[in-house]
């Protein structure tokens, strides 16, 4: 598929696209656009002058005031004035001069429209579909676990990150996914780097894939291990889905908003009614399930689920989730602004610098580069701007409202999980992040070690972590690492004060960790599916057979051999002597940046080929920012002297002290527990030198690719062949006086098989 | 325009984009993309409700989408 073309220079943008004279303008001229944009009314000077303002005072308040406190507000002012700017200049910026969207040029949900998966979709409606798909739990984990290292690295890195990385990553490939009739970042691949780079960023993909749901499937155990109320109420969303997927199958197919809020009052019922029933001796003790089995659960859970019908469980959780999440993070954003709380940590703390911080291991560079990936860059949004997205949107130009705009809403959602995180107690932050092997589980091992820490204005008593514990309606807060238990405790503590009151904490509390459960099972199951399809499609290129998908036993084994591989990831992760998460989540990042890395290195050969080199720095400074960060972070894991850095330092420690014949080593208390350490940090560390290697072939194709461009002064493109429009809809959130006058001339003009078009 | 008006008004453009975010309103843009292209031709029949929507999970099946992290 894909015919390359190639267009004479100078006529880069003229395919005949000459538009039917019955109809009204399809596209506005560039010139008109940029005309309005030019326009500065002493108005529009005002607003930009005091969004700047805005912005800059919230910067200076955050990174150079520093008082004893720094209010939240100054947070949220910050991220949304840097974001209106962004997105105003830099994404305009990119418009214009790189990816020159062509309103006149029918998108693929038009030319291929099928009324089903092409169907052009309106551009709010849209962004709501491509922020509920790329905003899962990511964001609302990493920035909680780099809150550490103090609040301003995490908070610089998510906002200027998103501006120049993330957002523009996510453009780029909605938009080239979009001129290539929705084509998959897989394929694109294979097209820009050829055999070699798009096979390294096929396995690549998988293998990300796994380690992300085993890990995000790492951070629900460890939210709802030896938790009742949790287990319960979690485990009630899945008779709740069976039943919302029967409800819309044979009962009233379609009605989605409908079964949606029965089903999101069921949800709340299973909230309230784990609250009764964990309080009950024998509701205590069915619903209080350790680690281990609750992980063995979830993995028998990922293999059923994946190979269920999508109409039974996973539709219907999809509109659940969906509909929690665009609820739920509107509302935490209106209680962070109506109560304002003050934070009390540190802009940077000693962890920054001395790489010993007990949540995750090293140093702020590259550690905190990885630890957040999602809110600032994620690569796995890349599969989503080259998946549904492109396949629906309606005109070019809205490619910076979904993709660009839609990032920086993700964004967002970081910062306002990064304020819940800053705003509880840091000895209680400490305390619940530290793993086990730190602070023994225990009340009083948590006081001792996180006290024991050195840390200004840290003085935690047991009484402060019983208190927390019973206010949230949990046995213990100790050791619940995997940022999900954090975040609800600081959601909890922040929408108590707006409504409900201490009473309420429990409730919130058991909220936001069903609002983030929610999420990942939906991404476990959905992840499952994906790699099978993946797995299936390559191994068929072996045995024919497996390209069957409609084949029970390939897709049962298929679907076996992924979920095996994530649960075995997942089963190391919970019994690790060394605390799980603080070694497996910076692998999750790696893998996630590693994606980005790929993404982007797909998008500058893309970018070579068509000669477009005065702007290649625009996709080739965050490619060499990730690739610096997962290459020097992978060598780091890989190489380094450190044990609790890197892997195989670990693993020859705990060799050498099980070759002495030693009992106990560090926090492993047994022989097996030190085997345990040994086997995990060489699978880890074996990981992490795939993850190395693909990086660096995906790089060095794509570095090929663009240098033979230059040399042989390429100007060809693998884009679809331009179609000429046939229908108009403006680009941004607010359609501009200009656009607004071209959508009267549509809807004046008679009905004669007009698409209805909703605009105000 | 008076406050129930607008109220009203609110109210269904709310609506709306639930209903669109949710993706409720397949099986119109369906029926509607179907109509335009077909019309009367009865050739190629519009699917029922019903069966656009056992379709539509019908494909999710073999075309599974990721969702993010």
């Amino acid at each position: 598929m894909g015919a390359t073309s190639s267009i004479p220079q100078g006529a880069t943008d003229e395919p005949d696209l000459t538009q039917d004279p019955a109809l009204p303008p399809v596209a506005l001229d560039p010139t008109i656009h940029e005309a309005e944009e030019a326009r500065w009314t002493p108005l529009k000077i005002g607003i930009w002058v005091a969004i700047a303002l805005l912005g800059g005072l919230s910067w200076v308040m955050l990174a150079v005031v520093r008082g004893e406190t720094v209010n939240a507000i100054w947070f949220v002012f910050a991220a949304i004035c840097t974001y209106l700017i962004g997105y105003r200049f830099y994404s305009n910026y990119i418009q214009k001069h790189l990816l020159r969207p062509d309103d006149r040029r029918a998108t693929p949900a038009e030319y291929k429209a099928d009324g089903k998966d092409y169907a052009a979709t309106d551009r709010r409606v849209l962004f709501g579909h491509h922020f509920a798909a790329i905003a899962g739990a990511g964001p609302l984990v990493g920035p909680v676990l780099a809150a550490q290292m103090g609040y301003l690295p995490g908070t610089i890195w998510i906002i200027v990150g998103v501006v120049f990385a993330g957002a523009v990553q996510d453009y780029l490939v909605l938009f080239f996914s979009m001129r290539r009739g929705g084509r998959s970042l897989g394929q694109m691949a294979r097209d820009e780097l050829g055999r070699v780079g798009g096979t390294a960023a096929l396995i690549a993909t998988l293998t990300i894939m796994v380690i992300i749901v085993a890990i995000l499937a790492l951070v629900v155990v460890n939210a709802l291990a030896e938790s009742a109320w949790g287990v319960f109420s979690v485990g009630m969303t899945i008779p709740i889905a069976l039943f919302m997927g029967c409800y819309l199958r044979f009962f009233r197919p379609g009605k989605v908003t409908e079964i949606s809020i029965i089903g999101f009052v069921l949800l709340i019922a299973a909230i309230v009614g784990g609250g009764a029933i964990a309080g009950t001796e024998w509701g205590a003790a069915m619903f209080h399930i350790d680690k281990l089995p609750l992980a063995i659960g979830i993995i028998v859970y990922g293999f059923v689920a994946a190979i269920l019908p999508v109409w039974l469980l996973l539709a219907p959780r999809d509109y659940l989730s969906t509909f929690m999440k665009i609820g739920t993070i509107g509302m935490l954003a209106l209680a962070i602004v109506i109560v304002r709380p003050e934070i009390f940590v540190p802009a940077v703390s000693e962890f920054a610098t001395s790489g010993t911080g007990p949540v995750v291991s090293g140093q702020l560079f590259p550690f905190l580069f990885v630890t957040i990936a999602c809110g600032a860059l994620s690569g796995f949004h890349a599969l989503i701007a080259s998946g549904t997205t492109p396949k629906l949107i309606e005109k070019e130009r809205q490619t910076r409202f979904i993709g660009y705009g839609g990032m920086l809403m993700e964004s967002f959602v970081a910062i306002m999980a990064l304020v819940a995180a800053l705003s509880i107690d840091r000895g209680i932050y400490f305390a619940m992040n530290s793993s086990p092997a730190l602070t023994g589980g225990t009340v009083e091992g948590a006081v001792t070690f996180v006290n024991s820490l050195g840390l200004t204005g840290v003085n935690l008593t047991p009484e402060m972590l019983t208190q927390t514990a019973k206010d949230v309606g949990e046995a213990s807060i100790v050791s619940r690492t995997g940022g999900a238990p954090t975040l609800s405790v600081g959601l909890a503590h922040i929408m108590q004060q707006v409504a409900g009151g201490s009473g309420m904490m429990a409730f919130w509390y058991h909220f936001a960790i069903m609002f983030e459960a929610l999420f990942i099972l939906t991404a476990v199951d959905a992840g499952t599916r994906v790699a099978r399809f993946m797995l299936q499609d390559s191994l068929g290129n072996f045995f024919p057979k497996f390209k069957d998908t409609s084949w029970r036993t390939g897709a049962w084994l298929t679907t076996g051999v992924m979920v095996a591989a994530w649960g075995a990831v997942l089963v190391m992760g919970v019994t690790d002597p060394l605390g799980g998460i603080n070694t497996l989540f910076p692998l999750f990042g790696i893998a996630n940046q590693l994606l980005a890395a790929i993404a982007l290195a797909v998008c500058m050969a893309i970018v070579a080929k068509r000669g477009m080199f005065k702007y290649l720095w625009i996709v080739a400074v965050p490619l060499a920012f990730a690739a610096v960060v997962t290459i020097t972070a992978s060598i780091l894991k890989i190489f380094s002297s450190v044990p609790s850095v890197g892997y195989f330092a670990q693993n020859a420690a705990f060799s050498k002290a099980l070759a002495a014949g030693e009992t106990s080593f560090g926090t492993a208390t047994s022989v097996e527990a030190m085997e345990a350490v040994v086997r995990n940090t060489m699978v880890q560390g074996i990981l992490s030198i795939i993850f190395v290697t693909l990086a660096v072939i995906v790089i060095f194709t794509a570095l090929q690719a663009t240098w033979n461009a230059w040399r042989t002064h390429s100007n060809a493109t693998n884009e679809d062949l331009a179609v000429p429009s046939r229908i108009f809809a403006p680009s941004g959130l607010v359609a501009t006086p200009a656009e607004k006058a071209t959508q009267a001339e549509w809807d004046n003009r008679p009905a004669t098989g007009t698409r209805k078009v909703r605009g105000h | 325009m008076g406050v129930v008006t607008a109220v009203r008004s609110a109210a269904a453009g709310l609506a709306w984009y639930v209903k669109g975010v949710l993706g409720e309103d397949a099986y119109d843009k369906y029926r509607a993309h179907h109509e335009s292209v077909h019309g009367a031709d009865t050739a190629v029949p519009c699917m029922t409700a019903r069966e656009f929507w056992r379709d539509q999970t019908d494909r999710q099946d073999v075309n599974p989408q990721g969702r993010c992290c």
